[in-house]
């Protein structure tokens, strides 16, 4: 078994409402100098057997057509060790 | 005139979308996310709710149903198709229309009668207003905030595919206050606030919302239709 991690953040230049009301939020409960909050999603998925270089071509598939939307986030693949 | 309303798990106003087109007058056909064809039906109206519980992101599994292979299909050969809030957000994801809906600027539900702009009476949607029109509809969303890039929003407005505009208040945080949008041909409008409860004076805010439903029987009426 081995485990792929997804990461899916809003592109940059998108607007964060959760992120900033997490922000908002920190000041309220004593922390300082939290200069900005972006909110994103983290997948974990479970693979039967080896993650080869087709099976990753097919992750980066479902990370780009399920798990994230172009238009609006970013994602990232990694391997856990 | 057969108006086709799909239900996914999770749909809410999938009943008042097939009243709204009955009230217009059109014989209406409830469909199923799951269905593998469109019935022989002349417009598809994809309903407002939580598709899926909204799980993952507003529409994007509702995407990948059944039906929604048919729904592209026809739509990409001309049939209207309408997207009401929830319906909106799986047009987006589907890529029928460009850009996406994103959680309401100030985090907050938003349930109110609300003020559009009419910009385009050319689609197949809302050739019964007239451009420039102001009508009250019902906007009742969580993420109903419009995004899309720079370029994309200057072509949508260049090419007179704004559909419809929020007035008085941006509810949102919509870009350009864009409440609806089209596809390049007309035939797929998207739309966040709701026609479908404005078309009964006793349990809405007027009738102005009949005018989508209305436009459709037209537009299938003069025979620019491909199924």
């Amino acid at each position: 078994m081995a485990r792929v991690v997804v990461d899916v953040m809003l592109k940059p230049d998108i607007l964060d409402p959760q992120g900033k009301a997490v922000h908002g939020a920190l000041p309220r409960l004593g922390f300082q100098g939290v200069v900005a909050v972006r909110q994103g999603k983290r997948f974990e998925l479970e693979i039967d057997g080896e993650v080869s270089d087709q099976r990753l071509a097919e992750i980066d598939e479902i990370a780009g057509t399920l798990l994230s939307n172009p238009v609006i986030e970013d994602y990232t693949v990694s391997v856990q060790p | 005139m057969k108006i086709g309303v799909v239900t996914f798990p999770g749909s809410l106003d999938d009943a008042d979308a097939r009243r709204a087109s009955e009230i217009a007058g059109a014989e209406t056909v409830p469909m199923w996310h799951g269905d593998h064809d469109l019935a022989g039906v002349d417009a598809v109206v994809l309903p407002g709710g939580f598709s899926y519980g909204d799980y993952l992101r507003c529409g994007a599994i509702a995407r990948f149903a059944p039906v929604m292979a048919e729904v592209v299909a026809a739509a990409e050969r001309g049939m209207p198709v309408l997207g009401i809030c929830n319906g909106f957000q799986i047009l987006c994801e589907s890529h029928l229309l460009p850009g996406a809906l994103m959680r309401n600027e100030h985090q907050r539900f938003v349930c109110r009668d609300q003020r559009v702009r009419i910009e385009n009476a050319s689609t197949a949607w809302t050739s019964a207003y007239d451009a420039g029109q102001h009508v009250t509809f019902v906007l009742k969303s969580g993420e109903g905030g419009y995004v899309a890039d720079v370029s994309t929003l200057d072509r949508l407005e260049g090419d007179g595919r704004v559909v419809a505009r929020y007035l008085e208040v941006n509810p949102n945080g919509s870009l350009r206050d864009i409440a609806g949008i089209s596809n390049e041909r007309g035939n797929v409008v998207g739309l966040m606030p709701h026609p479908e409860h404005a078309v009964d004076e006793l349990c809405g805010p007027g009738t102005d919302g009949l005018g989508f439903f209305i436009s459709v029987m037209k537009h299938v009426a003069n025979g620019s239709v491909a199924r």
